[in-house]
């Protein structure tokens, strides 16, 4: 019988989505039913942990029997069972379903600084950070430390915003710390709304208290009383977790008056977004944290000089303030140490599209792309050839083949046409169009304009609809000249961040797949065989073993044939749902 | 009404409020914003309805209309149509008693929507309940679903 | 303080708190906008005014930015010039373009920057908003098809006006400025949005094909309705008020209330007295000034002398001016000999 065990559930979005509660209550309830029930429980201890980033492979769990700790990977509640018995009774793992070499692979090359508690520590307990040297940073800071040396130690450790602009961190506290008000604002950015994008969502699930360490350095750096933390409604749970840790940071005497005995008197507020992109902008989201339409505000004046309600404020992202616990704990000099000469530390990127390995990964700045998607990604998911990574969600870009050794940095990527943005990271293959790429995101931030300004209202409108006609096959000679020409009309001429960075999606795939535009409008060819109203499907009359599935599934009846003889497809009929593609064993349907 | 519009007024004086908290608390308590609400919100805080309109229509958390307890979303893409989704639309409005611009049912039980194309053609008719999406719909099984819901409500 | 500062070349001086814009206006500077009133708070929506400053990365709004010492600034460089033709086309791909037919045409500043610009053929194409819901309000006309969203009219209401009947609802291709709830406008209807709004989208319901701003005569006057004094511009075609607005330069800075703005019709009704009438034989009969003074005079000369003067009084309008008004009582105190006089407005 072991003396100590530990199991640990992946419970972020991720896992709960897995079935991580039901895995949970079922380790609970057969511990129960073990019959050693009262000495394992008292000695077991199921706890929930934030998301521990392997997101494709949950839900995963940590057991551990006296000491030693075991890895499971995509678990469900009916595997539970298995493991008590073989595992914690029995001592024998359960080597079919430990994590192997992709779960390795995935982490080997990641360095954990801002997710090194995440996945570790139960984030609804207080205590579970305080065990982990939780709110040391800012004692330290709070009672040892002038706001003139905290801002030094920020600009030392070369921390830069992560939430899009890179903005070095430590001058723009500066810049608030010297503006003259009695009043004065920090607020936390949680306002993720990039699609694909779930860093800030993930790292408030898993350690929503260096968020909140962080941020109380900041107000003490700038002279910050007060502090609001702009969260989507869509965040559920990250709200609950982020409320309760808040309460619990109260309790404590970590917020509210004199905090650690001193005279510094600060608290946090959450501040719910109403569903709109473009308050993730830093004065749109002033005017919606009062409660107005979120409208971008002409800069300058900015924020840090005159910010929410008139005062100076400091807007920063959850990441970067997530790392401030660190790099006190730890010294600027270590925090300096990682990264590249201008971009300090590690950044977290949700790693979607065709790779292996998706989920949040943590990586030093200037790692290589062909590390990120080879190693920490686990390669091309089926072997398919690589063709772009998209980063930077609807403001960023695409980066190719040729870019595959490009050291990932602020402004290695901008050079190339792209932005670190907030850290989505879509990797693409030989089926996706990039032209029908650019439309997505484009849709998005023409959807997600506020309107204020017209280049961005209409001028999004009319990109999106030139791009509309070249994936509809209507496309005319100079519309790739149309789109350059507008796209940096409207970069140079919008008020906001949102504006400004809308056409980066068509900028850079112009940039690179030209060739892919150029095919839609002169060849009306969709080269990936994406865009719909390009295709046509036939039958390879020698692989067509007249099975007739794809009769089955066709919903317009647009497929006829006798049974074991090649089928035919009828081009007036059919709608290009694709449908009789994906289910042919033969390959006996071409798309093109 | 007046009573919980209070308490939503009392608490934007106590805990310096705003409009969209203000907006989200009437939603919270109704499911949408009706207008008498807001209009009686913007009398007692001498704030102009005109604003409380322009932030309910830029944010795309806020409802101006009432929606159902349950929504029901017919797919209407080519291959759907074709499938005859149109009539599996009309048989949620017929089965609900919804006449004219008229979305949700009176009871407030059961909002139909129609959408654009869920990609799933192959599945062809989709209907969406409640998230879950539904393949192959016929309208027997459309009866069964429609049958549960209005089962729930009565026991 | 003053700021000293480059704009195109030249050096300017302009005070501390002064926008880049009101700095080269004081100077002669042109820089074209659509969204600006200088009665009106900075707004930055329509990106006409963008002018390139030194250090900065791109190109700022010259209304909302402040001046800087030292400050250099280029207005027409041919970028800037390349931006604002954009913008003035993107807003042409989203306006019916009638100005054929259009009440507004000739007073246009949309107009008048697309022939700046040269807008012949526009390169842009694609969805136009189309409103069908007509306003059902007795004074104002809006065709929102037209509004280029400078929020010039519902900063007006909100400033100026303190009522804030209208916001912009909705967002991006769709916002539209719109009364709470898109009912049909209800407000003090005093027309400071139609005053502000640069094009053909709010104007008077009954302007319409009345003569266009270019057609007309001005005439500058008074408005009769109160004591205000307002100044009224009347805008006359074929002999007939077809419309009246004021100058900004004005006692009233050119806002005016209902009365003022929309109630000239009387002045060509055909109910309109335009003789004296006196009583004769229980019938009111037209009469002649002369004729209608002296019987004034008899008959308060005789009341004078048969009961005193405090058995007259006199009492005026608040529609007269003040001066009238002080004449008046002089008349009374001084000729008649009363103190018998009053005025409407204390009643």
């Amino acid at each position: 019988m072991p003396d100590q065990v530990n199991i640990k559930v992946c419970m972020g979005t991720g896992g709960i989505a897995a079935g991580g509660t039901e895995v949970m209550d079922m380790f609970r309830t057969e511990l129960d039913k073990t019959g050693i029930k009262a000495e394992v429980k008292e000695r077991s201890n199921v706890d929930k942990v934030g998301c521990r980033g392997f997101c494709a492979k949950d839900v995963l769990v940590d057991v551990e029997v006296d000491g030693e700790v075991t890895t499971y990977e995509c678990l469900n509640a009916d595997m539970v069972p298995r493991i008590i018995e073989e595992h914690i009774i029995g001592g024998e793992p359960v080597t079919d379903w430990v994590t192997g070499e992709d779960y390795r692979k995935f982490n080997e090359k990641q360095i954990k600084v801002v997710l090194s508690d995440c996945g570790r520590i139960d984030p609804e307990e207080i205590d579970a950070y305080l065990d982990h040297e939780g709110y040391v940073a800012v004692k330290k800071v709070l009672t040892s430390m002038t706001p003139e040396e905290t801002i030094e130690s920020v600009k030392k450790s070369g921390l830069r915003g992560r939430g899009g602009g890179g903005f070095p961190t430590g001058l723009k506290w500066e810049f608030a710390r010297k503006a003259n008000s009695k009043q004065k604002y920090i607020i936390c950015n949680a306002d993720e709304g990039d699609p694909g994008a779930f860093m800030d969502r993930s790292i408030i699930e898993g350690n929503p208290h260096a968020m909140i360490e962080g941020m109380i350095i900041g107000a003490y750096g700038i002279g910050a009383t007060k502090g609001y933390v702009y969260i989507r409604a869509e965040y559920p749970l990250a709200v609950e977790r982020l409320r309760r840790a808040l309460e619990h940071a109260r309790e404590r005497g970590f917020l509210g008056e004199k905090i650690f005995g001193t005279e510094i008197s600060f608290d946090i507020k959450i501040k719910l977004g109403a569903g709109a992109f473009v308050c993730g902008e830093e004065t749109a989201l002033i005017a919606s944290i009062e409660g107005e339409r979120g409208l971008p505000r002409n800069k300058p004046p900015f924020p840090a000089q005159s910010g929410l309600h008139g005062k100076p404020t400091i807007i920063n992202n959850v990441e970067t303030l997530a790392n401030l616990p660190y790099i006190f704990k730890n010294g600027p000099e270590w925090f300096a140490s990682l990264g590249t000469e201008k971009s300090k530390g590690t950044k977290v990127f949700a790693l979607t599209g065709k790779v292996n390995n998706t989920g949040l990964i943590e990586v030093p700045m200037g790692i290589t792309l062909k590390e990120i998607i080879y190693d920490v990604g686990g390669g091309m998911e089926g072997g398919k050839e690589y063709k772009a990574v998209q980063t930077g969600g609807p403001s960023g870009g695409c980066i190719t083949k040729d870019y595959m050794d490009l050291k990932v940095d602020y402004e290695s990527l901008a050079d190339i046409g792209s932005i670190m943005g907030s850290g989505g990271m879509v990797v693409l293959n030989e089926e996706d169009c990039m032209v029908n790429i650019a439309k997505f995101f484009l849709e998005f931030t023409q959807d997600e304009s506020c309107g204020k300004c017209t280049p961005c209202r209409i001028g999004t409108k009319r990109l999106l609809e030139i791009i509309n006609r070249i994936t509809e096959g209507r496309g005319r000679k100079g519309d790739i000249e149309l789109l350059l020409d507008l796209s940096e009309d409207i970069k140079d001429s919008s008020i906001c961040g949102l504006g400004q960075t809308a056409p980066n999606p068509v900028l850079s795939t112009i940039k690179y797949f030209r060739d892919e535009y150029e095919a839609h409008i002169n060849e009306k060819r969709c080269p990936a065989g994406v865009c719909a109203n390009l295709l046509t499907f036939s039958v390879i009359e020698d692989n067509c073993k007249g099975c007739t599935l794809c009769v089955k599934v066709c919903p317009v009846s647009a497929i006829t044939g006798e049974k074991k003889k090649p089928h035919l497809i009828d081009d007036e009929l059919c709608i290009k749902c694709g449908a009789c593609f994906d289910v042919c064993k033969f390959n006996a349907i071409l798309k093109g | 009404m007046q009573e919980a519009l209070n308490k939503i007024i009392e608490d934007y004086i106590e805990n310096e409020g705003n409009i969209i908290s203000v907006l989200q608390q009437i939603q919270e308590e109704f499911n949408y914003l009706p207008k008498d609400a807001i209009h009686y919100v913007s009398d007692r805080l001498s704030i102009p309805s005109s604003y409380f309109y322009g932030v309910a229509t830029f944010y795309s958390q806020f409802y101006l209309k009432p929606r159902g307890k349950h929504i029901i979303t017919t797919c209407c893409g080519t291959a759907c149509h074709v499938k005859g989704s149109d009539k599996l639309y009309n048989q949620v409005r017929e089965e609900f008693n919804l006449t004219g611009d008229e979305d949700t049912s009176g009871d407030g039980l059961c909002t139909a929507e129609k959408v654009a194309c869920v990609g799933a053609c192959s599945i062809a008719p989709v209907v969406i309940v409640d998230k879950k999406i539904l393949g192959k719909v016929q309208k027997k099984e459309l009866t069964k679903v429609i049958k549960e819901i209005k089962e729930e409500q009565d026991a | 303080m003053v700021l000293n500062l480059t704009i195109d070349n030249k050096e300017i001086s302009a005070s501390k708190d002064a926008t880049v814009l009101e700095a080269a206006r004081e100077n002669g500077i042109y820089i074209p906008t659509l969204c600006d009133n200088p009665k009106l708070k900075p707004y930055g929506g329509c990106r006409l005014c963008l002018v390139e400053i030194k250090g900065l990365p791109r190109p700022v709004g010259a209304c909302t930015t402040p001046i800087q010492e030292g400050m250099v600034v280029q207005t027409s460089t041919e970028r800037i010039h390349k931006l604002r033709r954009t913008v003035v086309e993107l807003l042409l791909s989203d306006h019916p373009n009638d100005c054929m037919v259009c009440v507004k045409a000739g007073d246009c500043l949309l107009q008048e920057l697309a022939y700046l610009y040269d807008l012949q053929n526009n390169r842009f194409y694609g969805e136009k908003r189309q409103y069908t819901q007509k306003d059902g309000n007795p004074f104002l006309e809006r065709d929102m098809e037209k509004c280029i969203l400078c929020r010039q009219c519902v900063r007006v209401c909100e400033e100026i006006a303190g009522v804030s009947a209208i916001e912009i609802a909705y967002r991006g291709f769709k916002a539209k400025v719109c009364p709470s709830f898109e009912d049909d406008l209800n407000c003090e209807f005093c027309g400071q949005c139609v005053s502000v709004c640069p094009t053909g989208a709010l104007s008077g319901k009954a302007w319409s094909r009345k003569g266009r701003t270019a057609k007309t005569n001005e005439v500058t006057t008074t408005c009769p309705f109160c004591g205000c004094g307002c100044s009224l511009k009347l805008r006359v075609s074929e002999n007939e008020v077809v419309r009246v607005s004021s100058d900004p330069d004005t006692i009233n800075e050119g806002w005016l209330c209902v009365k003022g703005r929309f109630a000239y019709e009387f002045i060509n009704s055909p109910d309109r007295l335009d003789a004296p009438l006196i009583r004769k034989n229980g019938k009111l009969e037209k009469a002649s000034w002369d004729e209608t003074l002296d019987y004034i005079y008899d008959k308060m000369d005789s009341i004078k002398q048969e009961h005193g003067p405090d058995a007259i009084g006199g009492l005026l309008s608040a529609r007269c001016t003040n001066e009238e008004n002080y004449l008046f009582q002089k008349f009374m105190r001084a000729v008649v000999g009363t103190n018998n006089v009053d005025h409407c407005a204390r009643l």
